[in-house]
């Protein structure tokens, strides 16, 4: 069963995000980039179905500028046995990477694609979702487990207030949740080994694809400074203040 | 205690622009060390010092280890980090590829080892003796010894030790006394006592093997007569596997200020039938082979000095982000964090220069370790080692005095929380003691520094190097913008010329004036050589800004670095200079009735 893996290049989690002074967009000079959490754990997914005998090749994919590179070998050194970049300087959204990811599926026919239900950079929660529409093919999103068997892929799926199980027809897509796994820390030898793994280089043109921006960022804010808070005296008083300053209860 | 994160754009501008890693990659057998992957393997190690082995500092240092009967129990959490740190593979990070290791140059595995230290010097002491031994292996050992042994502690399956130290025998291991007889069949058994041996004992690995420094019964008088034995704690059975236990054992365990995590123990050989034990080297020739380990060894304490020195800075500034206290003294506004008083500032602005200057200094000293071992030109090998070899004390000596002070400071920037354990940088105080004694004190590199380094080449490698830097400062001076900073490392250049001239200069009836300004020497060696760092750096911040490249805030940043330290620091080096002639000379003639 071959797996491909789509993985995004996004601003360090632990990166304190700046605003660039005119509001256009994040500020992203000298800022460290990494793997997107979510995307680290779909990583984590395909290798372990992978060391289990269930997939038989894993491919790792991205959508972005050629730094995004740095990302494909991450992936590699944590255990994908292959890579392929479309490579653009457009700035990717959601459908535009949808559109990518499945010509590269009509291309590698894969068994499974497994993304990180959404990007910690913009929040979407949408490309695998456009994927599965594009390439007509059953999702199982948000998931907290996947089981490959007798042909069929069991996903249990995060959902408001409890959890869902779903049985998907393969080939399909899944789109990983927080709590799927607990990604490794790549090995040494790992790490030195990813740059000898072969990593393919495609434009979006070459794929015929069109990726580019649809929508217009009209401006970035970060949030509301907090505020300092004030100590109540007693439970009535916070009731008092909730219901009448705050207004949150009624 | 804040999470520890590794300086990593420090890092990557030191190992680009200062210590030459595009030259080490050029070099032979270097060349998989490419940036990228440099940076990759310096990414994984952040993430892997950061996520596994910092949250088990604390935990380790209140747990400390136990001694139960013959079995000593380490902290909970090591055996977890350790299982994880050796099958991720570090272990192996510079050590040669035949055995496992992965043979990158010393320039990329310090800044990582510097993360493993940060992070938990305690636990990292392990893996550091795993590094020690298989250096020594790799020099000393036959083949079927290195067959036998070698690739089970570069992979870290089996754990290592150093056993130098004898109760009588510390600093002067002519006085060691622990006894090797031949058994007849190409064997030895080993009788004794060693002290202070890190991991010495413990459950962590199937299998520990001791490097241990002993006498043949024919042996010559003083450090000429020493052999260095291999003993394992058990014994290979016929399969190679830990097999029958030997007869060593461990009889006590020290209760030290700090490094709890690291168990020290008291090792007892023979005291049945003899520990068996196997010579590695020619006989008599054991101290030689600990010397040419000796420069690695005191290189990695070193780093430990730079590495504690960060994570106190990393603590300090956190909390004088966060702490707030009294009014800022020129707006006069309430509520200030106490990173807004100037001396608390000048504490923290201190502490990152020092570590700007250490650091650079450090990982061009590994570079240039590369250089010496792999450059094929060999005239430009030997200039390199000859630097190493000059610079070694001032490494470990001036980088670990240094350490301690950034520790020390970083409790007085917490106040009284600094002094109050559950803070952690308490903790990093106490860690930090040990560096600037074991591995040779500062006083020893202080002497090796003057005695063998200067003194006996007549200071000829010091007048290089001093060429070298005047070369650094005339650079500078072609640069209006360095201008002062180009008169600052001058001064400081000019200061240890004359030095050095004085040396040179004094009869054999001053070597106690002397060897009474030694460690003065060492510190004034070490204020200039990091101030020549700084300037270094700053020439690169200059370029990389008129290229227009980098981030302009931080290279400014370097540039104010460099001339705080000028301002602030490089003034200590004249009297450092002072004190090593005239305070050498009143300590001479000291009567000892008056002590």
């Amino acid at each position: 069963m071959k797996v491909l893996v789509a993985v995004k290049r996004v601003i360090d989690y632990n990166v304190k995000i700046r605003v660039k002074s005119d509001h256009s967009d994040v500020d992203l000079t000298n800022v460290k980039m990494a793997l997107n959490p979510f995307c680290e754990i779909a990583v984590e997914e395909a290798v372990r179905l992978k060391e289990k005998g269930v997939a038989s090749e894993v491919v790792a994919v991205t959508v972005g500028p050629k730094a995004a590179q740095e990302q494909l070998c991450t992936a590699l050194a944590l255990g994908a046995d292959r890579a392929i970049h479309v490579q653009t300087d457009e700035r990717v959204e959601s459908l535009g990477a949808a559109k990518a990811l499945a010509k590269v599926v009509e291309g590698e026919q894969p068994d499974l694609v497994i993304l990180g239900k959404q990007a910690i950079d913009s929040d979407n929660n949408q490309t695998g979702q456009m994927l599965a529409a594009l390439t007509g093919r059953p999702q199982g999103t948000f998931a907290s487990e996947v089981v490959v068997e007798d042909g069929k892929l069991r996903v249990t799926r995060e959902i408001d207030g409890g959890l869902q199980t779903v049985e998907l027809v393969l080939p399909a897509i899944v789109t990983t949740d927080l709590r799927l796994n607990e990604p490794r820390y790549a090995k040494l030898p790992d790490i030195m080994k990813a740059k000898k793994k072969p990593l393919d280089v495609k434009t979006a043109e070459e794929l015929g694809v069109e990726v580019g921006s649809r929508l217009t960022l009209v401006k970035v804010e970060p949030p509301a400074e907090r505020q300092g808070g004030v100590k109540v005296g007693s439970v009535d008083e916070l009731i008092d203040k909730l219901k009448n300053e705050a207004k949150v209860i009624s | 205690m804040i999470d520890y994160q590794a300086p990593l754009r420090d890092m990557q501008f030191i190992l680009g622009e200062l210590a030459g890693l595009p030259d080490v990659t050029a070099l032979p057998d270097c060349e998989e060390a490419s940036p990228d992957l440099v940076a990759a393997i310096l990414e994984e190690a952040s993430k892997f010092a950061t996520g596994v082995l910092a949250p088990t500092n604390r935990q380790g240092d209140l747990e400390g280890c136990r001694l139960e009967g013959e079995r000593v129990i380490v902290p909970d959490s090591w055996q977890s980090a350790y299982d994880q740190f050796r099958e991720a593979g570090w272990l192996g990070l510079s050590l040669p590829p035949e055995f496992g290791g992965q043979g990158l140059p010393k320039l990329v595995s310090t800044p990582v080892w510097e993360m493993w230290f940060s992070s938990n010097m305690a636990f990292t002491m392990l893996p550091q003796l795993n590094v020690g031994q298989a250096e020594a292996l790799l020099i000393a050992a036959s083949d079927e010894q290195k067959a036998t042994w070698l690739s089970k502690i570069v992979s870290g399956e089996w754990a290592a030790t150093m056993n130098l130290t004898e109760p009588q025998a510390g600093s002067d291991l002519a006085a060691t006394r622990m006894r090797a007889e031949p058994t007849g069949d190409g064997d030895y058994r080993l009788f004794g006592q060693k002290i202070y041996i890190s991991y010495g004992e413990h459950e962590l690995t199937p299998n520990i093997v001791h490097l241990v420094l002993a006498r043949l019964p024919d042996a010559p008088e003083g450090v000429k007569g020493l052999s260095l034995f291999l003993v394992p704690k058990y014994r290979l059975d016929a399969d190679g596997n830990p097999g029958e236990k030997n007869d060593v054992r461990c009889i006590s365990i020290e209760h030290k200020m700090g490094i709890h995590g690291s168990p020290t123990c008291t090792l007892s050989f023979g005291d049945t039938e003899g520990a068996v034990g196997y010579l590695v080297g020619e006989p008599h020739q054991g101290l030689k082979t600990m010397f040419i380990m000796m420069n690695e060894a005191r290189f990695g304490v070193g780093v430990q000095g730079l590495a504690l020195g960060e994570r106190a800075y990393q603590s300090a500034l956190d909390y004088a982000r966060e702490r707030v206290q009294g009014r800022n003294i020129v707006s006069g506004e309430a509520g200030q964090p106490i990173l807004y008083h100037p001396d608390v500032k000048r504490m923290l602005v201190g502490m990152r220069a020092r570590l700007l200057a250490m650091r650079t200094f450090l990982y061009t000293a590994a570079g240039w370790f590369d250089i010496a071992h792999h450059h094929p030109d060999a005239a430009v090998a030997d200039r390199h080692r000859r630097y190493v070899d000059l610079l070694m004390p001032v490494a470990k000596g001036w980088c670990t005095e240094v350490g301690n002070e950034l520790c020390d400071e970083a409790i007085q920037v917490f106040g009284g929380m600094g002094f109050v354990e559950e803070t952690g940088v308490a903790q990093l105080f106490r860690d930090a003691r040990i560096i600037t004694i074991y591995e040779g004190t500062t006083g020893i590199q202080a002497n090796d520094l003057l005695g063998r380094k200067i003194l006996r080449e007549k200071g000829a490698t010091l007048r290089e190097l001093l060429d070298d830097m005047r070369a650094c400062a005339q650079a500078a001076r072609e640069d209006a913008r360095l201008t002062e900073l180009a008169e600052g490392l001058e001064e400081l250049l000019e200061g240890l010329a004359a030095t050095t001239d004085w040396l040179l200069a004094q009869g054999k009836e001053q070597t106690a004036t002397l060897y009474g300004g030694a460690v003065p020497l060492l510190y004034q060696l070490g204020t200039v050589v990091g101030g020549w760092q700084l300037v270094r750096a700053a020439q690169a911040a200059q370029r990389q800004r008129d290229a227009g490249e980098g981030d302009t805030d931080y290279l400014d940043s370097v540039i104010a670095l460099a001339r705080f330290y000028m301002a602030t620091y490089a003034p200590e080096a004249a009297s450092h200079a002072r004190v090593v002639r005239d305070g050498g000379q009143v300590l001479a003639h000291f009567p000892e009735a008056g002590l």
